[in-house]
């Protein structure tokens, strides 16, 4: 257990250092969610307007929105490093060593955990100079980036668990690109959930990002309702650790197919 | 424990009915260089990664150092380094931080893993290049780094697979010189696969020679020499010949066996090759062949090769490469 514990720190140690070798790789994950942010913040200011939109201001909904999407597209790529790995024969190297098969996943996600948390760090605060508040305060942030973090893993596992299995980069290309922006269009990241079809609510009911959008929000809010919020963050927590098992036991797939 | 490496009737099929090991069986004492010689294709590597625990047989026994590398993984993993073909260094990191990594992994701490990575990057001439990040390495030097990473928790089994391949000859001999340095260390055990004949006979006390996963031949490189009686004669012809014109040639010449032409080279084995020479020349004279130039030289492990394979080896090589 210490072993698995001392190895995930120097995976994690390992993606790190990849990662401050190119900080640049931050900013431009960054590009998209600001266009979001400041595009559609003044675009839709007045959809609050609509009757059943349930929020004050448009700035306040959406920012906590747009950091848990960011959490989720950081994630979802996750894949393309592990072929990379893969292609490169570091995978291989690390399981013909004692290292523990756990480590190699969670070395990723606490790497994934990190960044989360300088992006929404960055986000909320471009949130707050173009007027966003927060009335949840520094408890209310800190579920929100929780619930970032918590999807983030999921996803993060998901994307490795298929490239694990397939090998292929088109595929794992393709598979985020048709999950990330469908998932975020049937949540609650733009859109209140009073004023959309039925349809959608019934999926996005069941929609990880949905969970991790409605969960930070309203901690973000006045008055939280503390069962509300935590219901989702615990079904964040199961869909994590979910994810994370089944993509430590696509090594052995893996390892099966060469 | 007795041998270092211990295989019996390995088979593995792939998805879509590759068959990889039709059956490979061997034995490398402690201490020794095993050389694992065929054509691309001939399930060298997939050998390597069944030893190495990576990947599963469908048929077979193998221990490493005394233990089943399906039964226990996990001591296998401990004992052995691995320098597979693709080399799996971290690119981004330094050389010194690649090999830091891979001494923890192993449970290396403190003095004694900064100690020995220092030991490894002056050993093999990295200490100038240890602090740059291995993306800027040449090639030889990355294949270094890969040797170093794989000693770095000093394993009693090391695996090379393929070493050289893609190396500048400057480079190939360099990493030549330390592979036989390796060898005299410690009782160090190398299995090591190549298709170079030269380096199989350079490096390797015993080899084992595989085509279409299975070993035709293994013995030391010179009782494979040794088996195959005389010298070889070589000629090259001027231009390809008919059907036949050859054989009945070598007809006249009873004292020359084991004749095979590709293309315009004629190889055949004779008991004295300088007494043989001028009946041949004579012979394929007489059917109208003409000769370019002939050499006689004493049997090498390409020799060896075509007696067992059944064909030369470079041929075997391209056909798989192809």
């Amino acid at each position: 257990m210490t072993a698995a514990l001392s190895d995930s720190w120097y995976m994690t140690q390992r993606h790190l250092l990849n990662l401050f070798r190119q900080p640049a790789w931050i900013a431009i994950t960054l590009v998209q969610p600001l266009i979001y942010l400041l595009l559609y913040e003044p675009l839709f200011k007045r959809i609050v307007e609509l009757p059943g939109f349930g929020a004050g201001s448009y700035v306040d909904f959406l920012t906590p929105g747009i950091v848990v999407m960011t959490a989720l597209f950081s994630a979802g790529w996750t894949g393309m490093s592990v072929i990379e790995d893969i292609d490169r024969g570091v995978v291989d190297r690390f399981l013909v060593s004692p290292v523990s098969r756990g480590s190699l996943i969670a070395g990723r996600l606490i790497q994934l955990g990190l960044v989360a948390v300088i992006q929404s760090a960055i986000l909320l605060g471009v949130g707050y100079l173009i007027g966003a508040k927060y009335p949840g305060g520094a408890l209310g942030i800190l579920v929100l980036v929780t619930s970032a973090i918590l999807l983030g893993a999921g996803f993060g596992a998901l994307s490795t668990f298929l490239a694990l299995l397939v090998r292929r980069e088109e595929t794992v290309i393709a598979a985020a690109n048709l999950v990330l922006l469908p998932l975020t269009f049937l949540s609650s990241v733009f859109m209140a959930q009073g004023l959309m079809p039925a349809w959608m609510v019934t999926i996005a009911r069941y929609n990880p990002v949905n969970w991790a959008a409605q969960a930070g929000r309203a901690a973000l809010s006045l008055g939280v309702a503390w069962g509300y919020v935590l219901t989702r963050v615990g079904l964040l927590a199961l869909f994590a650790l979910v994810c994370t098992w089944l993509a430590t036991r696509a090594f052995r797939a893996y390892q099966r197919s060469i | 424990m007795d041998n270092a490496i211990e295989v019996r009737g390995l088979k593995k099929t792939y998805r879509g009915d590759v068959r990889a090991l039709d059956g490979v069986s061997l034995v490398a004492e402690p201490g020794t260089v095993f050389g694992l010689l065929g054509p691309n294709g001939a399930g060298k590597s997939t050998t390597v990664k069944i030893l190495t625990t990576l990947s599963y047989s469908d048929a077979g026994e193998a221990r490493v150092a005394g233990y089943d590398v399906v039964r226990e993984p996990a001591r296998v993993r401990r004992v052995i380094g691995c320098v597979a073909q693709k080399s799996g260094l971290d690119l981004a990191a330094t050389g010194r931080e690649n090999l830091l990594l891979q001494g923890r992994v192993y449970g290396m701490r403190g003095v004694a893993l900064r100690r020995r990575a220092d030991e490894l990057l002056e050993r093999f001439g990295l200490a100038a290049a240890g602090g740059r990040v291995v993306k800027g390495y040449s090639g030889g030097m990355q294949r270094k780094l890969d040797v170093a990473v794989g000693l770095m928790h000093r394993p009693q089994v090391l695996f090379l697979d393929e070493p050289t391949t893609g190396l500048d000859p400057e480079a190939r001999v360099d990493m030549w010189h330390e592979i036989a340095r390796l060898a005299g260390e410690e009782g160090l055990t190398i299995l090591l696969t190549t298709h170079y004949l030269e380096e199989a006979d350079r490096l390797a006390g015993r080899l084992a020679i595989v085509d279409q996963g299975r070993v035709v031949a293994e013995g030391a490189p010179d009782e494979l020499k040794g088996e195959l009686h005389g010298d070889t004669i070589a000629v090259e012809l001027a231009e390809q010949p008919l059907d036949g014109e050859v054989r009945r040639a070598l007809a006249k010449v009873p004292e020359v066996h084991d004749a095979a032409v590709e293309a315009r080279a004629l190889r055949a084995r004779a008991d004295s090759g300088a007494r043989a020479v001028p009946a041949v020349l004579a012979a394929l004279e007489s059917e109208g062949v003409r000769v370019v130039s002939v050499t006689v030289a004493r049997p090498s492990l390409d020799d060896v090769y075509l007696r067992h394979a059944g064909k030369a080896f470079s041929e075997a090589d391209v056909e798989v490469t192809r």
